[in-house]
């Protein structure tokens, strides 16, 4: 009965437009997921874990450095602090979709952020200036297809990662860091990133060679950062407009959508 | 057990990143500092996790034609530029590493 009245009638609409806008994400989020899952477990975290973190964290970066930190075997807290700073982008994201959205109740809010995303945000302010202000279907209709195609992905790579066997055979133990000069490459655009490159490449070295260990490598991303944000001159892109810098930032939608 | 607790701690500290602006700032906008340190705070994590890695794999600076993650590194960052596909790099990372062990090891 729900489903006749207009009410409903609008909301199943609006999910299921959510989830036709998931179909570019789907397509960057299933093979990055497929390499996460690989690496978590030639990483030395069970597969339980590698899908686990899939569901309960749904962060792309935060989950390959955390698999890898985890195999690592740093401190819990290396890990949180390792896991807050490469998450803090999320606040501009955050931030920037209050406007976006439609006024609805604070738990609906909250159910939002639980599946914002670098790519989901992207395609939530480029919905957002066809549709005007998004409804809470429609957001969560996007955002779920999105996490699902990520949790299928990392399943398919976990599953996938168990029978390799030896996973530095087929070079898998130096596909992190690949992973990594991939996203640097795609990145390094613009004086502010050059240098906030620049020096955290090289206090991230100073600090490795005298040892420090995994805690060099967020004060190396702390100083640098905070490098960045002395730099006279223009104003970054992804300060003006988080919507468009972000889609440089993204794995998958930048990789599919935009290049292809 | 510790690796679930860990599992949802990350979760837990990304949640509240996720949550904070979007439940308590009701479209105001963040200081244009913090937007600016933010702003730099992705390319920084990467730069400062992948040198290491690359120029310092045992440790200690490494520039030398041993250092088989150094030379992986150069088809890979030529496939990321001219590609433009993270996927294609991380192939090329991976398969530069087996062939160079195959190769050298």
């Amino acid at each position: 009965m729900a489903e006749q009245s207009p009410q409903g009638a609008g909301t199943g609409r609006e999910i299921r437009e959510g989830m036709k806008d998931a179909v570019p994400v789907v397509l960057g989020y299933v093979p990055i997921g497929i390499a996460y899952g690989i690496l978590g477990v030639s990483a030395g975290v069970p597969a339980w874990g590698v899908i686990g973190m899939s569901v309960m964290v749904f962060a792309g970066s935060a989950q390959l450095v955390g698999v890898s930190l985890l195999g690592a075997g740093v401190t819990p807290l290396t890990l949180l602090a390792t896991t807050l700073l490469l998450n803090l982008r999320h606040l501009l994201y955050s931030s920037a979709l209050v406007p976006k959205l439609q006024k609805m109740p604070k738990s609906r809010l909250a159910w939002l952020a639980a599946e914002l995303t670098d790519e989901t945000f992207v395609m939530a302010t480029r919905a957002a200036e066809r549709r005007g202000r998004l409804s809470f279907p429609f957001v969560a209709g996007l955002n779920g297809v999105s996490q699902l195609s990520w949790i299928a992905g990392s399943t398919i790579g976990a599953l996938a990662g168990s029978l390799v066997g030896d996973p530095a055979r087929l070079g898998l133990d130096y596909a992190l860091t690949a992973m990594f000069i991939g996203l640097l490459a795609l990145q390094l655009h613009g004086r502010r990133e050059l240098v906030v490159a620049g020096v955290a490449a090289m206090a991230s070295l100073a600090l490795a060679v005298l040892g420090v260990g995994a805690w060099g490598a967020l004060v190396a991303t702390l100083a640098a950062s905070v490098a960045g944000t002395l730099l006279p001159g223009k104003e970054d892109p992804l300060v003006e407009d988080p919507a468009r810098a972000s889609a440089d930032d993204d794995v998958g939608v930048r990789a599919r959508g935009e290049r292809a | 057990m510790t690796l679930f607790l860990e599992i949802v701690a990350m979760a837990a500290v990304t949640y509240l990143t996720r949550c904070i602006p979007l439940l308590a700032m009701a479209g105001r906008h963040l200081p244009k500092l913090l937007l600016r340190f933010l702003a730099g705070v992705p390319v920084g994590v990467l730069a400062a996790f992948a040198v290491p890695l690359i120029f310092a794999p045992e440790g200690r600076l490494d520039v030398g034609v041993h250092n088989l993650n150094l030379l992986a590194a150069i088809p890979c960052l030529a496939v990321a530029l001219w590609r433009r596909s993270l996927i294609w790099a991380v192939v090329a990372g991976a398969a530069a590493m087996a062939l160079l062990r195959l190769l050298l090891g």
